[in-house]
């Protein structure tokens, strides 16, 4: 009898519960979906802007509805300056990411594995990382174009590199750190224990459990590389990248195709989090 | 302490002595071999360590240790934790440099050899299991280092699988294993690559009593049929106890007392391993005197206990000593009983008489003013005394040990870990 009675003791309280929250669960949804729209709406602008006719002969953008027109995805690389900007942009991105990951992850192993002795001067070491992080852009950009022309170095792609690599190199270290600081240096002497050599177990067993912060630093890197505009637009010289460019084409008027490119990357940055979705849920 | 283990080892101290001298003279030649030695190891392994230490922040971990394992050899390292028994097992596994002393390795000096050329394996206390890796993998994982073919690589990962209990068990994560199974696939891992020493660092104490014990007679089969040296790590001493053909019982990052788990039950050396191994008891007394094969010992509350002469350790000339006699050995008579020649008695009144199934326990005190614990098997036959009654406590003179007192009070209470 004392069994039967149970169950319905125990409904009674979980009713009147949901009874109580009957309105206050629309809160947490609302309030996600606000927010959602809050950081998606200009992009949607952008991308609806990006299918408008243009009014004479001009071809530069109005935030007037003209007509919808699939013209500026078929003549997307018409503006030679952008198209070459935009490719500069790429080739910066992918050449200061591969460099600022491998260096990153480096310093991040060196600040988590070794200490005093070995490693003299990690904690001011560590104050450099985070004021690297914290220094404003302008004060980089700046300083950074006093010491070209100090030392009398020509402003291009290699400036560039250099100072993508620069701003970069902080993000890996602490995304990379945050990774390392739960591994269980146990798995790295067991593979010392079944005979793997240094090099071996850190490419067998180290890089690949540390992986999913190599990969989520290397593309911090690439985003902020790939959109930066002040220290850029110090060192740019005669390569222009892309925000440079759409900064410069502002005070005469942006090509439609500016919002192509930018769809386009907006587009390959969703298609990247739903892979990284999809390949997480495979594996889990 | 010295006298403990010069007692148990014996000769072998001679030994160690002769190998020193003949190896001093070609150490690169033992290292190169030994380099060979994770590929090919066919001859008979045993450890040696000699005049170990281990220093760290001016503390020494271990001790001037001085330890001998034999080739097929069982051995345990039993101690509370801090005693130096893991970091003696790193050292040989290669994680941790001697601060002095050298470690030999089937007979070749391997103390400045990195743990890859080191024909040592381990089954670490966490296991660590590859995660990013299958059963399959982890356990192929040494023999891929010695690029071995694919087809005998599978076949030896699959036979050692078999070994272990976990036929077709390949494909699985290691997240999806169970404590048990997870042991299984990190002894396979290192047994596979035919070592000729297996390290185990308390690879149990992660499990439930129930699985631990089943573990327990699974390992000693296992060591068995493969024939290979273990070196076992434990605080527990019933583990150690039951697996081992020898152990040694390290305190202070020294042994204080070595040999087969029976002779270092019955007969313990040191006022340590009276406490640490099972329970003692323990009554101060001075050596009055010896006569032929037995040695009259005065306890401090009066009255006198006879024990074996061979069995008085070297007490530096004091005649301080403790006597020691096991619960179990304790037969319990009722008041006026008249004692077995070759016995030694001592009157007294039960105060806590404890039924634990297996038997009673009974804390007796006793004419002298200590306490001494009695032990009982519960089997039946026996009228079981209840609190307050009079009783006379005898045992055999052949089961009294006596032991050098510990110079101060120190606590032994770090008897059984988690």
């Amino acid at each position: 009898m004392t069994l039967l009675d149970q169950p319905t003791a125990l409904e009674v309280p979980q009713l009147e519960a949901t009874k109580k929250r009957r309105w206050t669960r629309f809160v947490l949804p609302t309030y996600s979906w606000l927010v959602i729209a809050y950081l998606v709406f200009p992009i949607v602008i952008m991308i609806f802007y990006s299918f408008n006719k243009t009014i004479g002969s001009m071809q530069l953008v109005s935030f007037s509805w003209n007509g919808f027109t699939s013209q500026w995805y078929h003549q997307w690389s018409n503006v030679p300056g952008l198209t070459a900007s935009f490719w500069l942009s790429i080739r910066l991105a992918l050449v200061s990411t591969l460099i600022a990951t491998v260096l990153g992850t480096m310093l991040a192993i060196a600040l988590v594995r070794y200490r005093s002795p070995r490693f003299r001067g990690k904690g001011a070491f560590e104050q450099v990382i985070f004021l690297n992080i914290a220094a404003p852009e302008i004060v980089m950009g700046a300083s950074l174009l006093g010491l070209f022309v100090t030392f009398n170095i020509g402003r291009g792609f290699l400036t560039l590199v250099l100072a993508h690599v620069m701003f970069s190199i902080a993000y890996v270290t602490v995304t990379v750190r945050a990774r390392l600081a739960g591994f269980d240096t146990a798995l790295e002497e067991a593979a010392y224990d079944l005979g793997a050599t240094p090099a071996v177990t850190f490419s067998r067993v180290t890089l690949p459990l540390i992986m999913p912060g190599v990969l989520a630093g290397a593309l911090m890197a690439f985003a902020i590389s790939i959109d930066d505009f002040v220290t850029s637009n110090f060192l740019s010289g005669s390569s222009v990248p892309f925000p440079v460019w759409v900064f410069g084409a502002t005070r005469v008027g942006i090509p439609p195709q500016v919002f192509v490119f930018g769809t386009a990357i907006f587009t390959v940055g969703i298609g990247c989090a739903i892979l990284s979705i999809v390949l997480a849920r495979k594996k889990a | 302490m010295a006298s403990a283990t010069q007692k148990a080892v014996g000769g072998k101290y001679m030994s160690i002595g002769a190998t020193k001298a003949t190896e001093s003279k070609a150490p690169k030649g033992a290292r190169s071999s030994g380099r060979a030695g994770k590929i090919a190891n066919l001859e008979s392994a045993d450890v040696e360590f000699i005049n170990v230490t281990k220093t760290f922040n001016d503390a020494n971990a271990v001790d001037d240790l001085n330890l001998r394992v034999e080739a097929g050899e069982f051995f345990s390292l039993l101690g509370p934790s801090g005693c130096g028994k893991t970091t003696s097992l790193r050292m040989l596994g290669g994680f941790e440099d001697p601060t002095k002393g050298r470690i030999l390795l089937g007979g070749q000096d391997v103390t400045n050899l990195p743990p890859y050329r080191r024909d040592v394996n381990t089954v670490f206390q966490s296991y660590a299991l590859f995660p990013h890796l299958n059963v399959f993998e982890n356990v192929a994982f040494g023999l891929r280092r010695q690029r071995i073919e694919k087809n005998e690589i599978k076949r030896r990962v699959g036979e050692m699988l078999e070994i272990v209990d976990l036929p077709n068990y390949e494909k699985r994560q290691s997240s999806q294993l169970s404590g048990g199974q997870q042991q299984r696939v990190a002894l396979a891992r290192a047994l596979v690559n035919q070592p000729k020493l297996l390290l185990l660092d308390e690879p149990m104490s992660a499990l439930d009593a129930k699985l631990r014990r089943q573990m327990q007679i699974e390992l000693k089969r296992i060591q068995t049929q493969v024939g290979i040296t273990f070196l076992y790590v434990t605080h527990d001493q019933e583990e150690a106890m039951t697996m081992s053909d020898r152990l040694a019982v390290m305190w202070h990052g020294r042994i204080e007392g070595m040999g087969s788990p029976k002779d270092v039950y019955d007969n313990p050396t040191t006022e340590f391993v009276a406490s640490f191994l099972g329970a003692s008891n323990l009554l101060a007394g001075s050596i009055v005197s010896t006569s032929g094969s037995r040695t009259t010992i005065a306890i401090d509350g009066g009255g006198t206990i006879v024990v074996p002469a061979d069995r008085v350790p070297d007490l530096g000339g004091s005649a301080a000593v403790k006597v020691g006699v096991r619960p179990e050995k304790i037969g319990i008579l009722p008041a006026g009983t008249a004692v077995a020649a070759d016995h030694n008695s001592i009157g007294g009144r039960v105060r806590v008489s404890t039924f634990t199934g297996v038997g009673n326990q009974y804390i007796v005190e006793t004419t002298l003013g200590v306490e001494v614990t009695a032990y009982a098997q519960n089997i039946g036959h026996q009228l079981a005394p209840r609190s307050g009654d009079e009783v006379v406590l005898s045992w055999p003179v052949e089961h009294t040990f006596t032991v050098k007192p510990l110079p101060t009070t120190v606590e032994i209470n770090e008897t059984e870990g988690d």
